[in-house]
């Protein structure tokens, strides 16, 4: 068993009302100093055998993320 | 009879207005089901709104994924007049029939309300029968509503007259340029997130301005 992580994050371009939130939210604790949050999401993949390095990108592109407004990273974990 | 399809997956909601409303315009409304692996000689299909697979993963994801859909795209890529209607036009943008994505609304809420439209381009197969600059009333329900996209697939969209319905009088989600629907680069497929299906008659909508998509896409497949 390989373990694959996809990590996804928005597109530089795309903004969220939430992440400006969080942001407001620190201020209100009292922690300065963070500038922004940006928010994505991980997906940790169990894999029998060996995919190809060309089967996990269809996989992350076509599947896991829409690449309009996502980006994706790669990472095998214990290959 | 022009027959339309209108497809259910697990969690469309709007199939059975869908289908009423192209009967209502005249057409023979075809049930299609997510798994079938052919569309039933269908002229039309409207793959209609709800949460289709509970929006698991992103809205539309998994049902871009769906046998039928493998059909629709062909079926568009061979010219026949394809509409999605809120979960629809999020599932023709993940299926790549549609340029840009549906993303969570600005506001961050569900907004349900009578939206008015102005439709933009008549030159597709979903809005022949409105004159250029017509404004509609129809409802709008979504949370993922805003339709977002590069400047350059935007730019591309407006300058190739492919914005097909623009919103009017406040743009409830935050989408760019203010675009509630768009057409494809032949003008066979249309995606927008308002719902025509809900206003085709006074008694259970706002207006009946929905119908003239329908009536239009019929005249499409008659006059192909």
């Amino acid at each position: 068993m390989a373990r694959i992580v996809v990590d996804v994050m928005p597109k530089a371009e795309i903004l969220e009302r939430q992440w400006i939130g969080s942001v407001r939210a620190l201020d209100r604790l009292g922690i300065a100093g963070v500038a922004d949050v940006r928010q994505g999401k991980r997906f940790e993949l169990e894999v029998d055998g060996d995919l190809s390095d060309e089967q996990l990108e269809q996989i992350a592109a076509d599947v896991l993320t829409n690449t309009v407004i996502e980006d994706f990273t790669i990472t095998r974990v214990n290959a | 009879m022009t027959r339309v399809g209108v497809i259910t997956f697990p969690g469309t909601l709007d199939d059975v207005d869908a289908a009423r409303a192209v009967e209502r315009a005249g057409g023979e409304a075809v049930a299609l089901w997510h798994k079938d692996h052919d569309l039933k000689g269908v002229d039309a299909v409207v793959v209609p709104g709800g949460f289709s697979y509970g929006d698991y993963l992103r809205a539309g994801a998994i049902a871009s994924l769906a046998p039928v859909m493998t059909e629709v795209v062909e079926a568009a890529g061979k010219g026949m007049p394809v509409l999605g209607i809120c979960n629809g036009f999020q599932i023709l943008c993940e299926a790549g029939l549609l340029p840009g994505a549906l993303t969570r609304n600005e506001g961050l809420h569900f907004v349900c309300r009578d939206q008015w439209l102005r439709v933009e381009a008549t030159n597709t197969a979903w809005t022949s029968r409105y004159e250029a600059g017509a404004e509609i009333l129809v409802p709008v329900k979504n949370a993922e509503g805003r339709f977002q996209a590069s400047d350059a697939v935007l730019d591309e969209l407006e300058g190739e007259g492919r914005v097909a319905f623009r919103y009017v009088g406040g743009n409830p989600n935050g989408s760019q340029r203010d675009i509630a629907g768009i057409a494809s680069a032949n003008g066979r497929v249309v995606g927008l997130m308002p719902h025509p299906e809900h206003a085709t008659e006074a008694l259970t909508g706002p207006s009946d301005d929905g119908l003239g998509i329908f009536y239009s896409a019929l005249d499409a497949v008659l006059s192909a």
